[in-house]
């Protein structure tokens, strides 16, 4: 009886404080867009939104992949080079072999859907450290892409070209919907958010995330098949990867061999910012996406400051340790309550 | 006995929201072993934290050698000759035994570590406490029991010691490394260091303690002396009601009840050809030594280790049990003795622990079904009689009894028909215990299998309908519930070969 009556209680203060934690990252990025409303010059214009929101794209991509790698304990340093890599050997297929776009595009997502296949048998089957086994294929993946491509750039088409001008149009912006140079990246990146968002927290897939990077070997002992799921997570964060690929192409055109090194840390850090712990265990999709956009906002905020791209590094760096201390803390005042 | 050296009387300690001490009391003569018992969250801990300096008391008083003393943190405490053996070991396994003990107050010589003197030193403390272990030895090389020694050394090794506390230091002990552990608490009981004593195992405390002081609901309750007192009526006092622990007479399984699972020949590095066959309804105890093999005999079974040999029948069916999903789907489910290390996701909610081994049958093709998991975790939270505010209360929060329950709940939800309980009271107290033996009892009587490893001997004799003994990798014996005595179970577990 006595049991009943806490129940409600009980339920009350946890909604609470899960509502709290929950407002928290989304509270940040409207102060921070507001701020930079204030501040900066002509930041609060359509234009930036759309700038915004084009710089969020591809880091996006990434940032979802890697936060079901982060959840199960993981991590993958091969983010940055191997979406280089897979919209180099895109672009290559297209322009140097002539093949089809829409083939040029499934080999993009292919080739970091399999570099991530690869780190996944690295990490679960060779039991290769994740630091080191992406650490590996970030070289590798970096070598490769110059290697095939004879160290040229590579070019996607333009949104004007006879040959495949509509892959700008697909990905980035077109005009419909009677709006002139609607965002359509918006389209994808919200789409595969609701995708990400269901595999994490709505399938069983997402709850073994969950178990796994909570406690790996108890996983195990409850009849998961830890090693293959783990394969599971690292191809389907490299098909986000592949995908990722495809927006950078579509907002940059050109694909410099030997470069993406250091990408990876800003899909890492939108996860970190959206709460994710690092340690595994916890985190969500749509703490990733606000993260993104809070990076997103200050990088364009900042630049409306005419504070320029070292001071959005050392911005970036300055979020990241306050959002990760602000966890810190929030984490030791939930455990106290409840010690209590 | 000696002089009173410590008293703390009407101490306070508040938390947010809780009282955690109430007028607590406690009282240590000089070369006396003082228990200090109460169930989990009597607030025994709460006293040793004040004590060692940890936490700050809000009111009341301690009185140290007559002087009523302030304790400003740790180091302040250990100053003034107050030391704590925690229950965990707190040692840098890769270090030396001398490295450890003198850590943060190295001996030196200039700018660089003087090695040999500290080693001189350490063998010097060693030897007079009788321990022989050598300074130089990494402490990962040796066993538990002399880490326990290790840690117990460090202690001492301030000069000053007068008041060393000791919290479960038996738990990781086999019984003969236990006998070690009291014979070298007597003699320093001779060197007029006063000992509090904290443990679950009551039978420990006839053994070795002068007095023991119960705390109940952070209240003191009583002192007394142990020579006059029974166990009965310490945990009486501890729990503040009656629980009985009379061993069963007879076993409730007839004899020709149906196999459910039989084991043959299995072998692997620590297991020896081991057999044996368990009846549905049966509670069939596992009685051994540490590192006798019957965890791993158990891993084994559920698929954890790699198998070298033998054969495993479900149900009179051969069944390949090559992971720990082959064993789940045969129905094996295992609860291990490290619950927190094996047995939950502790950062994940009732719900998701109790639905992890089911997920298959909980999904859709797409997605999971929550509705379903929460109706099946709210069945079994009020069948197992599970504390807990929410379902999607994390199992970090609730106390280790409910996180037990939890681990029982997700195998009897996975429909496991034979459960593996590995020290299923370990770290667990008495009231909470004598529910898990409750549980045990009825899912047995429900037609559940059980296989129940215990070091505790009464449980074992409580809770078994028959008993199999390992020794060494091997099973030496097995006795009906009805001849198993301590004596008869112990004199198995310690032949080295079969008779």
């Amino acid at each position: 009886m006595a049991k009943l009556e806490t129940k409600p209680a009980g339920e009350t203060l946890a909604h609470k404080k899960l509502d709290i934690q929950k407002l928290l990252a989304p509270a940040a990025l409207v102060i921070l867009y507001v701020f930079f409303s204030f501040a900066g010059n002509n930041f609060f214009t359509v234009d930036t939104l759309k700038n915004i929101l084009e710089s969020s794209y591809y880091i996006g991509f990434m940032a979802f992949g890697v936060t079901f790698i982060i959840i199960t304990g993981g991590i993958d340093l091969s983010l940055g080079t191997v979406m280089m890599c897979s919209a180099l050997l895109g672009a290559y297929v297209f322009k140097q072999l002539h093949w089809p776009l829409i083939i040029a595009l499934l080999v993009t997502v292919g080739v970091g859907t399999l570099f991530g296949f690869l780190n996944g048998i690295f990490v679960a089957k060779l039991k290769l450290p994740p630091f080191i086994a992406t650490l590996g294929t970030m070289m590798m993946s970096q070598g490769i892409g110059s290697i095939l491509t004879n160290v040229q750039s590579q070019t996607w088409p333009t949104a004007t070209e006879p040959v495949g001008g509509w892959f700008k149009k697909v990905f980035i912006r077109a005009d419909i919907f009677g709006i002139k140079g609607f965002p359509v990246g918006a389209l994808w990146l919200v789409g595969f958010f609701v995708i990400a968002t269901l595999i994490l927290h709505k399938t069983k897939f997402g709850r073994y995330v969950f178990a796994i990077g909570s406690n790996e070997e108890a996983a195990r002992l409850s009849g998961v098949n830890v090693d293959n799921w783990k394969v599971a997570v690292y191809t389907l964060s490299g098909f986000f990867v592949g995908m990722a690929g495809i927006m950078y192409a579509a907002a940059y055109t050109t694909i410099t061999p030997g470069t993406g090194n250091g990408q990876e840390m800003n899909g890492i850090t939108g996860v970190v910012i959206g709460g994710t712990s690092m340690a595994g265990g916890s985190g969500t999709m749509v703490g990733t996406l606000i993260g993104v956009f809070i990076m997103a906002v200050l990088k364009n905020g900042l630049s409306a400051c005419n504070l320029q791209a070292p001071w959005q590094t050392f911005f970036t760096g300055l979020v990241v340790i306050g959002a990760v201390l602000l966890d810190i803390y929030r984490t030791k005042a939930a455990n106290k309550v409840k010690r209590s | 006995m000696g002089d009173t050296i410590l008293k703390m009387s009407g101490i306070q300690k508040y938390f947010p929201g809780v009282h955690a001490l109430d007028d607590a009391y406690l009282e240590v003569r000089a070369g006396e072993v003082m228990a200090l018992v109460g169930e989990n969250g009597a607030g025994k801990s709460t006293l040793m934290k004040i004590l060692t300096g940890i936490y700050p008391k809000d009111g009341g008083t301690i009185e140290y050698f007559g002087q009523e003393i302030e304790l400003h943190g740790p180091k302040d405490a250990q100053d003034k000759g107050i030391c704590i053996v925690h229950q965990e070991l707190n040692l840098m396994q890769d270090l030396t035994v001398a490295e450890n003990i003198y850590i943060g107050r190295e001996s030196t010589k200039g700018p660089f570590l003087d090695k040999a003197a500290q080693n001189k030193m350490t063998e010097d403390l060693l030897n007079s406490l009788n321990l022989h272990i050598p300074a130089r030895t990494q402490v990962k090389r040796l066993t538990v029991a002399k880490q326990q020694m290790v840690e117990i050394a460090k202690a001492l090794s301030y000069q000053n010691t007068k008041i060393l506390i000791m919290d479960e230091p038996s738990t990781a002990l086999t019984t003969s490394e236990i006998e070690d552990l009291f014979k070298f608490i007597r003699r320093l009981k001779a060197t007029g260091v006063g000992i509090i004593y904290i443990s679950h195992r009551m039978d420990e405390l006839k053994q070795i303690t002068d007095r023991i002081t119960v705390m109940r609901d952070g209240q003191y309750v009583d002192t007394v002396n142990t020579e006059e007192t029974s166990i009965d009526q310490v945990v009486q006092m501890m729990v503040g009601r009656v629980i009985y622990e009379e061993p069963k007479s007879h076993s409730n399984v007839p004899p020709d009840a149906e196999v459910v699972l039989e084991a043959e020949h299995l072998v692997s590095n620590d297991v020896k050809d081991v057999s044996f066959r368990l009846r549905k309804g049966e509670i069939l105890g596992f009685a051994g030594l540490m590192g006798a093999g019957r965890t791993e005999t158990m891993r084994l079974l559920c698929g954890a280790d790699k198998r070298d040999g033998g054969t495993i029948k479900v149900q009179g069916k051969e069944v390949k049990i090559t992971s720990p999903k082959d064993a789940v789907n045969a129905g094996i489910g295992y609860l291990s003795e490290d619950r927190k290390l094996f047995g939950l996701c502790l950062g994940l909610s009732v719900a998701d622990n109790t639905a992890l081994p089911s997920l298959d049958m909980l999904s859709g093709p797409l997605f999971v079904d929550d509705n379903k998991i929460s109706k099946a975790t709210g069945e079994h939270v009020e069948k197992l009689r599970i504390k807990t505010p929410t379902i999607k209360t994390l199992i970090r929060s609730l106390s280790g009894g409910n996180q037990q329950k939890v681990v029982i709940a997700k195998w009897l939800y996975r429909d496991c028909d034979v459960l593996i309980f590995d020290e299923p009271t370990k770290g667990i107290d008495v009231g909470a215990k004598s529910e898990i033996y409750k549980l045990m009892n009825q899912l047995a009587s429900e037609g559940k299998s059980i296989i129940m490893i215990s070091s505790e001997l009464p449980e074992l004799l409580r809770m078994s309908d028959r008993v199999v003994v390992m020794c060494e990798g091997r099973v030496t014996g097995e006795l009906d519930i009805a001849e198993a005595t301590q004596e008869r179970i112990m004199t198995y577990a310690t032949r080295r070969e079969v008779g």
